[in-house]
């Protein structure tokens, strides 16, 4: 942002004054001046929420995840002696309103750095003019965009794994817990797409195969006309449906199936924030999802894990402890607590002081490598990979028994690990 | 799974689609045809029912029946209350001008849709169907209430033809739709005739929903899809034509299962769509309706 | 002064203000500039085709995403520059309209707007069943070194917010004249008397055909310029801007900055986005605040904010 500051700047406030309109909205919210020392100035995060749209029942878990680890960190003392403050926007789970909201934390609310995102399209809709802004944009959304090299160095996801490590990571333990011939059902969209380019040959080198794919439209509101093409050997069903519909896709298939039919396999995207005693969802009895991090509370599980869902505001089935049927994300929202932590850990390491420091907080997380398990990263230790920008973690296999989840294996961090495709620290700033 | 079953399939769920479409779409023709205007909030009005119906049927604890039943009486009349409100305070104020009605509405679905998210919240929430029957074909089982769906909407279709052609309130709404100008003059009070319409289209849309909510879930959002498919159906079925609407909202809800058997979905969808945008380039009027509009 | 040179004075006006303001408004507000200058370009080719020739179309996004692809797939995938890429953009807009046009254009009134609503959501599906292509919603995004427009002499970067400003500020200007010489012209004058009354032009001798179809294909272009630019000047294509959102938007800015003017798409496009982002600091509820506001402005200004203005006090407004 430096460099595109013009040397008339004084000029400028002052015109400021004439143009009463401008003057009005110069006055507008964010321009909050500190009138104490720089060094306790807090430091400014920007957080892309989606507090509408399509994504708004994660957003809401985002929010809150976000304001409990805040708490905490600056209850701590901060980071590098300074508070933290988080400037929450709106972008309405749309990529267009998403990028203007990143100018607006760049330029209006003069953040250090802007994270929180989780919807792809969202993600790579801001990626430009993050590039362009050269703010660090900490993305906390599974999306494979990052790690594919196709953004820019900006662009840094070290909170949570992404899609086709999670994928990559199951394919062993359904090969030879489920079956070896699976059928994917996927939504017809780039997201879907990615499960199904990145499982295929995943299953193949676990010595099983792809037996049909079955690609649902965007927005289909009822499923029943696409489960004829199962074919009748399917051992497995491997199913991503997301969206509000996915209650009635699991209705359908218990409706089509009665009680015979392939086992199943699906990802907790699809249930995330959606109780799994809900009317309609008893097919699911006996099945397998993937989790990014348990829902329910486990038997053995740690005490930071303990300490995590106490501060996050968790019951034991994962809803809110003010409103049992507020079910959470659980899955994912773990990404905000450790992606704050990984930001702490970066200023700390870099001594970051300020918005000229930028360059070097994205370096400094770059060069991290191991992260244990605790209390800065409940959900299990974890492998960066500075040159993609992305993070690799273990991942959680569960099984639905008595309408709740249960554990039933964690993948290691070798299961996922894939070839890196791109290289952003061989790109400039 | 044989040829034969698929089709039993497709064509069962198709006869779903058409029969929550029909209703809603009738609503739409009906205020179409009469009223002249475009109501693109009218999916919001099918919203509301669907999240009325889970809010009403939350009070009732018991047999999901009870608290169904309330839902299927109560929601409609409330959506119904709120379209007429809108009417009295907006768009009479308009004079029911095209454009202007146009920007109204689509304040009104900004409105609705933000209250929606306010009050009911960003996730989907189910309905229990009032009962809960699987019937078991020899090739796939299927669920007993879907066919109920069919029948209700059938029977509520034909209680809607009876009110239009038999009742003095249907006699009031053909006349004014067939020619405001003579209707003012025989002394009909349009301007009451088109609040009436106005609401009984928004609670037509609101039964749909309430019929469909135990099948799908309820969420702020679902309004957008189903406004669309019902512009579809009431072009095509032809402007003020019951019959045309039914027939339509059959045609468009069968077609779009049966293409998806032979061609990828959304490959099937694009057809579907060019298609009908085909059918009214050569056929404006639609397959029932009268002179182009 | 004469209706004509009132006009052009008030238009030259307002293009040395959008000038200046480059060097007068906080870095935020002049990003907010540089996208709203882009998208009342897309809502003045929606205007032509709506408000001045009577065409109630909702597909006014396929235009715009055939810019916003032809570009971006160019740029992305063949490894085009932009002016290349920029014709591509407007070279798919065209022909989509002439087809589309040709097609649609046999109907009149409601039947219209559903055949370009259906066109719209054919691309839209287009779109994402070119994933493999196109990345469907979650988009590409497109490399900063080729996104350089090259001038004799130099090289501009829209990267830089100055140089994006003044070239979303060129593209206004160009097709802001453009459409003031069209609108004034014997053409602009046939098309609203065509969007008046169709039967008394055709009695007259008018080919009432020809003349629509050449606003939809010259709004089409429009859109599709405004379209090419938004991929060169931000970066992003996504199937999102080919969904029926986009064809609401630009009815809803011209409807709210006044429909048949030369100067309300700008004014509606810039008065929703600041509607939208000055309520959404203050409330999560913005939503609920835009509706009312419309609905409000739609009681009190149905002519549009333009429209009102012309109406009331200025009667030679283009």
């Amino acid at each position: 942002m430096a460099d595109h500051r013009k040397a008339g700047e004084l000029t400028r406030r002052t015109a400021l004054g004439v143009l009463g309109t401008a003057a009005g909205l110069a006055a507008a919210p964010g321009f909050i001046r500190y009138a104490q020392s720089q060094s306790s100035a807090p430091i400014k995060i920007g957080f892309q929420c989606h507090r509408t749209g399509i994504g708004a029942a994660y957003g809401r878990w985002y929010e809150r995840v976000t304001n409990a680890t805040v708490k905490l960190i600056n209850n701590a003392g901060g980071i590098n002696g300074r508070p933290v403050e988080i400037v929450t926007e709106d972008d309405g789970t749309d990529p267009k309103r998403g990028s203007e909201v990143i100018e607006k934390f760049a330029n209006q609310h003069k953040v250090d750095l802007i994270y929180g995102t989780l919807f792809s399209h969202v993600v790579v809709g801001s990626a430009p003019i993050v590039g362009e802004l050269k703010i660090p944009y900490y993305v906390v959304s599974e999306g494979y965009h990052v790690a594919s090299g196709k953004l820019n160095r900006y662009c840094i996801q070290p909170g949570i794994t992404d899609v086709k490590a999670q994928v990559r990571s199951v394919a062993p333990w359904i090969a030879q817990n489920l079956g070896k011939k699976v059928t994917l059902i996927f939504p017809d969209y780039a997201f879907g797409h990615d499960h199904r380019d990145f499982f295929e040959p995943a299953i193949r080198s676990q010595g099983g195969e792809v037996v049909a794919k079955v690609a649902i439209p965007p927005t289909e509101t009822s499923f029943t006309r696409y489960f004829p093409q199962i074919p009748r050997d399917t051992d497995v069903i491997y199913h991503v449906m997301v969206g509000p519909a996915v209650l009635t896709f699991v209705k359908e298939l218990g409706e089509f199936f009665g009680s015979s039919g392939p086992r199943l396999f699906g990802f907790i995207d699809s249930l995330e924030s959606v109780a799994l005693d809900s009317p309609g969802l008893e097919f699911l009895e006996g099945s397998h999802f993937w989790e990014g991090m348990p829902r329910y509370a486990q038997p053995d599980q740690p005490d930071y894990v303990t300490f995590y869902r106490e501060a996050v505001g968790l019951d034991e089935n994962g809803a809110s402890t003010q409103d049992s049927k507020d079910v959470s994300a659980a899955a994912h929202m773990f990404g905000c607590w450790e992606t704050l932590y990984v930001i702490k850990a970066a200023m700390e390491a870099s001594g970051y002081q300020g918005p000229q420091d930028r360059a070097k907080l994205i370096e400094a997380t770059e060069a991290m490598t191991d992260m244990e398990a605790g209390r800065e990263h409940p959900q299990g230790k974890k492998l960066f990979n500075g040159k993609i920008h992305q993070v690799f973690g273990e991942q959680y296999i569960s099984q639905v028994k008595d309408r709740k989840l249960e554990v039933v294996h964690r993948t290691s961090i070798e299961d996922g690990l894939y070839e890196p495709e791109g290289d952003y620290t061989a790109m400039p700033f | 799974m044989a040829f034969g079953p698929y089709l039993l399939l497709a064509g069962l769920e198709g006869l779903v689609t058409a029969a929550v479409l029909a209703l809603m779409a009738l609503g739409l023709s009906l205020v179409f045809g009469v009223m002249r205007v475009v109501n693109v909030a009218h999916g919001e009005f099918y919203m509301l029912g669907a999240v009325l119906a889970w809010w009403f049927a939350s009070l009732v604890s018991g047999h999901p029946a009870l608290g169904f039943l309330l839902a299927l009486i109560a929601s409609p009349m409330v959506v119904a209350a709120i379209a007429f409100a809108a009417d009295r305070l907006v768009l009479r104020r308009l004079n029911y001008e095209p454009e202007a009605t146009i920007v109204a509405t689509i304040g009104l679905l900004y409105i609705i849709q933000q209250l929606a998210l306010t009050f009911f919240g960003p996730e989907a929430r189910p309905v229990q169907p009032p009962f809960d029957m699987r019937l078991s074909l020899p090739w796939f089982g299927y669920s007993a209430y879907k066919l109920a769906v069919i029948a209700a909407s059938a029977c509520l279709i034909l209680a809607t033809w009876i009110m239009l052609t038999r009742t003095r309130a249907g006699l009031l709404m053909r006349a004014t739709q067939s020619d405001r100008e003579t209707a003012q003059a025989f002394g009909i009070p349009v301007d009451r005739v088109y609040a009436g319409v106005f609401a009984l289209g928004a609670g037509l849309a609101a039964l749909a929903a309430v019929l469909i909510v135990p099948i799908q879930q309820a969420h702020y959002l679902m309004g957008q899809d189903p406004l669309l498919l019902s512009f579809i159906v009431v072009i095509i079925g032809g402007l003020g034509s019951l019959r045309g609407t039914v027939v339509a909202a059959l045609l468009i809800g069968l077609s779009d299962g049966i293409i998806s058997m032979f061609f990828s979905p959304t490959l099937a969808k694009m057809l579907a769509t060019l298609l009908v945008a085909l059918v009214l380039v050569f056929r404006p009027q639609g397959l029932f309706g009268t002179a182009a509009r | 002064m004469t209706s004509t040179a009132k006009a052009v004075s008030l238009h030259l006006c307002i293009i040395v203000v959008l000038f200046a303001l480059n060097f007068l408004l906080p870095e935020y507000h002049r990003g907010i500039l540089s996208r709203v200058m882009v998208l009342s370009v897309f809502a003045m080719g929606y205007n032509l085709a709506f408000g001045y020739a009577g065409l109630l179309s909702l597909g006014h996004a396929m235009f715009f995403a055939a810019g916003l692809y032809g570009a971006g797939l160019t740029i992305y995938h063949l490894g085009w520059s932009a002016w290349p890429a920029l014709a591509a953009g407007l070279g798919a807009g065209a022909i989509l309209a002439l087809v589309a046009g040709f097609l649609a254009l046999r109907t009149r009134g409601v039947a219209f707007m559903i055949v370009t609503l259906m066109f719209a959501q054919a691309f839209y599906l287009a779109t994402l069943y070119f994933t493999t292509y196109t990345r469907g919603e979650e988009g590409l995004v497109l490399p900063q070194s080729a996104r350089n427009l090259s001038f004799p002499g130099a090289n501009l970067d829209p990267t830089v917010p100055a140089t994006r400003y003044m070239l979303a500020l060129a593209l206004l200007t160009v097709i802001l004249f453009l459409l003031l010489f069209l609108v004034r012209s014997s053409f602009g004058r046939a098309l609203v008397a065509v969007r008046e009354n169709e039967e008394r032009m055709r009695m007259l001798g008018y080919d009432v055909f020809a003349n629509k179809l050449a606003a939809l294909v010259v709004s089409g272009v429009i859109c599709a310029a405004a379209g090419a630019a938004y991929a060169i000047l931000f970066g992003y294509a996504g199937a999102g801007f080919a969904s029926i959102q986009y064809s609401i938007l630009p009815l809803l800015w011209v409807l709210l900055g006044g429909a048949a003017t030369t100067l309300g798409p700008i004014v509606g496009t810039l008065f929703m986005f600041y509607a939208v982002d000055v309520t959404s600091s203050y409330t999560n509820a913005y939503m609920l605040v835009v509706g009312i506001a419309l609905i409000l402005l739609v009681l009190y200004f149905p002519k549009g904010i333009a429209g009102a203005v012309r109406a009331r006090w200025l009667p030679w407004l283009p």
